[in-house]
């Protein structure tokens, strides 16, 4: 078993579907955060068989719970305080994502007009149906589990 | 400010008020014809159109207002790549009030955004047709007296027709309607139609595919035109172009009292022999898009009406058809 050591001060997002923790670190642009980031994938897990785990050695106030909440919202966020658990953080789907993802739909005006921010509102919160603000073309996050 | 993007900007009560203004305006047009003295509408049309542009011109001018603008992306500051944030922004200090139409789906969204004068969506693409669709709520309300408690057909291209499409998400609003949906299977409604409006919603509705079966049922007959330009393939438009035809032979197993409604340009889709028969509205149609689309002008531009006077009420407000 591959040892990674606590963290003092940070959070720690469990049950993050295995082989998506590198699209997170991107998405919740932890690489230009200066701090350790610890990656774990494919670690053993009696709930999902495997997952991915991040560690992060900053205040949680640099994590973005809407960005989070909108790639996957079952991901567990531990707040971490001298090396224990004091807060479970609860992930909802975001009423509305800004600048995550883009319009597909080649007759959106944001397809000529690039200075336009990318805003989806979430539409359907059970079928977790996003659509485009300007076309309403929808958008279904087929990457979660 | 108000603007008007969707159809469904508008409650059903600011609707109510919104058609009965409309048919205020029908019968008292002198009563409206300086309604707008001084008032400018900027027509800035970026895709070529005619009826939408011309009705929206002859209902300002009906009003006494004045109307600048242009007709194609060509002849505008696009072709010099101007984003339409920057135009809004300019037209902004010409005009009082725009209509827009735009081949990309959002513009007139993103200019609402950024103008300080009320802009109407005048079509986005294959997205939203507001105002054809307030002009299909104000006929159909108009000749039958009502918008609830009625069969309605629609005919034809039933998946990329936005005039359709706009058109269900208005009349479900209204209690008693029971939809008929006619279309070759390629045409079919979209699924989020389906499922998600119409039956998410407990709507009444059936599909069929010949116009004979449903004729004798339907007190509205919305005919639409399979649309050449959203057709990737030639011969897939060439099979289904001329798919339904209305005659009058197929009018004699309607109703005495069904109207037919087109949103126009017509192809050949009804038969020119149908156009005398007394249920053809599609023209009268037209001129209820003027009307309602001054009493839209004057709502946005939050024109008190209440004081105008009826002294010129005899005098023609504009032509009617």
């Amino acid at each position: 078993m591959l040892n990674i050591s606590g963290i003092q001060e940070g959070f720690v997002l469990d049950h993050i579907q295995a082989g998506m923790s590198l699209r997170l670190y991107h998405d919740l642009k932890l690489d230009r955060l200066d701090c350790s980031v610890a990656i774990i994938k494919n670690a053993r897990s009696n709930k999902m068989g495997k997952k991915d785990i991040l560690k992060v050695e900053c205040p949680v106030e640099a994590l973005d719970l809407d960005i989070l909440g909108f790639i996957d919202h079952n991901i567990t966020v531990n707040v971490i305080k001298d090396s224990k658990i004091v807060e479970k953080k609860e992930l909802r789907l975001p009423k509305m994502v800004k600048n995550v993802i883009s319009c597909k739909n080649p007759r959106c005006i944001t397809s000529i007009e690039q200075e336009l921010d990318q805003i989806f509102i979430l539409t359907d919160e059970k079928k977790e149906i996003y659509r485009c603000k300007y076309c309403e073309e929808k958008f279904r996050n087929t990457k979660k589990r | 400010m108000r603007h008007l993007m969707s159809p469904l900007d508008f409650s059903v009560d600011e609707l109510d008020r919104l058609l009965d203004l409309a048919n205020d305006i029908e019968k008292h047009p002198g009563k409206y014809k300086h309604a707008c003295d001084g008032k400018k509408l900027a027509a800035c049309f970026y895709e070529p159109s005619t009826r939408t542009r011309l009705s929206f011109e002859a209902a300002m001018l009906n009003l006494g207002g004045s109307v600048l603008g242009f007709s194609s992306a060509d002849s505008s500051s696009a072709a010099k790549g101007e984003s339409v944030s920057d135009t809004i922004r300019v037209i902004s200090c010409y005009a009082d009030i725009c209509a827009m139409r735009h081949p990309k789906e959002g513009a007139p969204l993103v200019a609402s955004q950024k103008s300080r004068i009320p802009v109407i969506n005048a079509g986005d693409g294959g997205h939203q047709h507001p105002t054809q669709t307030l002009t299909d709520l104000l006929t159909i309300r108009s000749l039958k007296g009502s918008l609830s408690d009625m069969t309605i057909g629609l005919c034809g291209d039933l998946k990329f027709g936005r005039t359709v499409h706009s058109l269900i998400n208005a009349l479900i609003r209204y209690p008693g309607i029971h939809f008929v949906l006619i279309s070759p299977e390629e045409l079919r409604i979209p699924s989020y139609i389906r499922e998600d409006v119409l039956r998410a919603g407990n709507i009444p509705f059936e599909e069929v595919e010949r116009l004979e079966d449903a004729m004798p049922q339907l007190d509205i007959l919305y005919m639409t035109r399979v649309q050449k330009e959203r057709f990737f393939n030639e011969e897939d438009y060439i099979r289904l172009k001329d798919f339904y035809i209305l005659t009058k032979s197929k009018m004699d197993l309607a109703k005495e009292d069904m109207l037919i409604l087109h949103p126009l340009p017509r192809v050949n889709e009804i038969s020119i022999e149908v156009d005398d028969d007394p249920r053809a509205a599609y023209f009268r149609q037209v001129q209820y898009g003027v009307y309602v689309r001054m009493a839209l002008i004057l709502t946005l531009l939050e024109i008190d009406t209440s004081t105008l006077s009826y002294a010129d009420k005899e005098s023609t407000g504009g032509t009617q058809c």
